[in-house]
């Protein structure tokens, strides 16, 4: 029998890292991340986990010492945020170019400067092109969702990718929620045992991990992570619909909600995706078609299901928690994504982007009822007024 | 059977580090590697930090090294290894490995130790895991074309402290890393050369066997940047020896002993003169120089003496 618990998001991914069990976790305290590190600590003080906890010195080390982990062959999980994901980007690279399954809980965070411990999305948009699947979630039971997924996800043997699980930061990673936790053993069952390939600590039989590589061989390295990349996609469906059974879900690669009939949709990702549900409700009440997509999976960007999903819409919103400066119209970087997206399977339909809580500028349902308000108006006029908004900021 | 530190039964040993590896003729760097395997009898396990040892060894899709080893980056040899320490012990306690009594070997070159990797070295162990952290010290950033790092030593003359019209070389005195890592008070410390090759093999099996963290910084002739010919190698290192610039030596458990002690102190001078990274110094305006190495050689040595109860 699951049970529920009030758990903040941390909370809720410090217990899903206790029922994975891992063999070893790196990790470095930062806000809003910390707890996660701190209760899954206790665990391990408390003899409730056999994991290695590694008390690295920093987030750059931590990466590192989670790919050693990781490539001797054990099940590694981390967590971080913000300027400790900027401190392991080499790593990054590098944990995902080595093919290492490592799990990641990200809690975004603004990235400095200035220094900010709150929400957006700064961080997770930098490691988009780093070769990991991303994962967002919409609050704590997602995360802890998500992560045990995960697990499954990273280690297929078609995949062998690491896997970053995002939720907002303090907006869910500190609030107070019920949270469905399956038994340990059935979480236990799904996850499995990790089966390592090529552990470097088989000692009879050694491996070189990380070698040079040069202009002969690098290039079809790089190809074969984009083919890791290309099956992760159906691996997750797969593994999703696997957990949707056992568990009792609906999850998929996004969310259609109240899609079916929409006008115009907006998509979200992780918190925001909530509020603005709430939006959609209130529209709908005054009989507004409204809908919206929420995105689950970042990484692989799954742009024909979306194309597909908002065929038929006559407006798009994209609401951006990060700015990629320099970009056309500086705009935010799902902008990009989905605007390419439609493009390529020919789905033409007046679409704007609204950069909005960076540094965790609080966003209300109404702010995005007016997001919606302004697509109705796109949709009616069948183009764009402004392409870019920066919703709340002053000027 | 620990096998004998001898010529006659080290010679019937597998090679772990294979002949063919793209190593400059007279590496120092491969002696080092191959004289410090040679010692152990148990498994062992590298990680390796970005450096010529790494890059020369790990051409793909070949590998020289005939035992597991990982390279991850540059300054984090010690982390990764932290790593595989951290995953070996969890996995042997939860009976999902078996137990063999592997020895866990980081190397570094001083770049990689003395500079970028000194936090991850620090914090790896403090943290105490079972693994032997080597330096391959040969005084600069040899990958990269010979740059100054901060086991560079005095006066010389590498890519970014050029031997120049103004500044004749590098201007500071090399930091004394196996002392830093001597304070971390960790259960064995030792600096050692490939020439005096039965005490390295010694101390390599002490640091292995000491229970804890250990550290070992030992010198690595680079002849392109030192420059002096490739068969010259052991002959300059134990120069460096014997003028006490590079004292042999040993911290167990916060118990410091000069491991060897020249007969004869050679002067510093001799040494330099050996090297054509250190032939500007023999210019007239410069020779003071040599002096003011000499008076720090001098310095350290006597400290060390002290430190050794040989005062
Ligand atoms: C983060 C990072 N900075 C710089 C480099 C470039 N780099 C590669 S090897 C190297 C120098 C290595 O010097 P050392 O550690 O002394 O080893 P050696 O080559 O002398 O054996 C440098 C600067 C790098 N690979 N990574
Ligand atoms: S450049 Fe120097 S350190 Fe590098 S391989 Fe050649 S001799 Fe060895
Ligand atoms: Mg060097």
């Amino acid at each position: 029998m699951s049970k529920f618990e009030a758990l903040t998001g941390n909370a809720a991914v410090s217990n899903a890292m206790r029922q994975i069990n891992p063999d070893v976790v790196a990790a470095y305290p930062i806000t809003p991340q910390t707890d996660t590190v701190q209760t899954f600590s206790e665990f391990v003080a408390d003899g409730l986990v056999d994991t290695e906890f590694v008390t690295v010195e920093s987030e750059h080390s931590a990466m590192s010492a989670c790919v050693g982990a990781s490539a001797a062959g054990a099940r590694v999980m981390t967590a971080t945020s913000a300027n400790g994901l900027a401190l392991m980007w080499e790593i990054i690279y590098i944990a995902a170019s080595n093919r290492c399954p490592i799990v990641m809980s990200l809690v975004n965070r603004a990235l400095s400067a200035p220094i900010n411990i709150h929400c957006d999305h700064s961080d997770v948009m930098g490691m988009r092109d780093s070769g990991w699947i991303i994962l967002m979630s919409e609050n704590g039971q997602e995360a802890y969702d998500n992560i045990i997924q995960a697990i499954r996800i990273g280690e297929h043997p078609d995949v062998l990718l690491p896997v970053a699980v995002c939720q907002d930061g303090f907006i869910t990673s500190h609030s107070l929620e019920r949270v469905e936790l399956f038994e340990d053993g059935e979480v236990q069952d799904f996850v499995g045992t990790h089966e390592p390939q090529w552990p470097l600590l088989d000692v009879e039989d050694p491996k070189t991990y990380g070698p040079l590589d040069f202009y002969d061989y690098y290039y079809e390295h790089k190809r074969q992570q984009v083919e890791a990349m290309e099956k992760a996609h159906g691996v997750i469906r797969e593994v999703t619909q696997e957990f949707n059974d056992r568990f009792g879900r609906e999850y998929g690669l996004f969310e259609a909600y109240r899609m079916d009939d929409a006008e115009v949709a907006v998509i979200a990702a992780n918190s925001t995706a909530g509020t603005a549900k709430t939006a959609v409700d209130n529209l709908r009440d005054q009989g507004l078609k409204a809908g919206l997509l929420k995105l689950r999976v970042f990484r692989p960007f799954p742009g024909q299901e979306l194309a597909e999903a908002l065929r038929g819409v006559s407006a798009v919103a994209v609401m951006d928690r990060a700015i990629s400066f320099g970009s056309m119209d500086n705009a935010g970087p799902l902008f990009s994504e989905v605007v390419s997206a439609l493009t390529l399977n020919d789905v033409h339909v007046p679409i704007a982007d609204y950069v909005y809580g960076l540094g965790g500028r609080d966003i209300r349902p109404g702010e995005i009822e007016n997001v919606y308000q302004e697509a109705f108006q796109m949709a009616e006029n069948g183009k764009v007024e402004r392409r870019v908004r920066y919703l709340g900021v002053r000027e | 059977m620990v096998t004998k530190l001898t010529p006659k039964e080290l010679a019937k040993k597998e090679e772990r580090l294979a002949p063919g590896h793209r190593l400059c003729a007279g590496c120092g760097a491969a002696i080092v590697v191959r004289q410090m395997l040679a010692a152990i009898d148990e498994p062992v396990v590298l990680a390796n930090a970005t450096g010529c040892l790494e890059v020369a060894t790990t051409i793909y899709p070949y590998s020289s090294w005939r035992v597991p080893w990982i390279h991850n980056a540059f300054e984090n040899a010690a982390s990764t290894m932290s790593g595989v320490e951290a995953a070996y012990r969890s996995m042997v306690r939860q009976g999902k490995l078996e137990e063999k009594d592997v020895k866990f070997i980081a190397y570094g070159g001083d770049g990689g130790t003395y500079d970028i990797g000194i936090q991850a070295l620090s914090g790896a162990v403090e943290r105490g895991h079972q693994f032997l952290y080597v330096c391959y010290d040969n005084g600069a950033y040899m990958n990269t074309g010979i740059q100054r790092s901060s086991a560079t030593p005095f006066g010389a003359h590498t890519t970014t402290s050029p031997a120049g019209k103004v500044i004749p070389g590098k201007q500071q005195f090399r930091k004394d890393l196996t002392k830093v890592m001597a304070a971390h008070d960790i259960p064995y410390v030792a600096q050692a050369a490939p020439s005096k090759w039965r005490d390295l093999m010694q101390k390599t099996r002490k640091a292995v066997n000491c229970g804890g963290p250990a550290f070992m910084n030992v010198l690595a002739s680079c002849n392109r940047g030192w420059r002096h010919e490739t068969d010259e190698t052991i002959e300059v290192t134990q120069l460096a020896v014997d003028s006490c610039f590079w004292p042999l030596y040993e911290v167990e458990n916060g118990e410091w002993s000069l491991t060897y002690k020249p007969r004869k102190k050679v002067p510093v001078k001799k040494w330099l003169e050996r090297q054509g990274r250190f032939s500007h110094l023999f210019r007239d305006e410069n020779r003071h120089m040599i002096d003011e190495m000499q008076e720090e050689v001098d310095r350290r040595w006597e400290k060390l003496l002290e430190r050794c109860g040989e005062g």
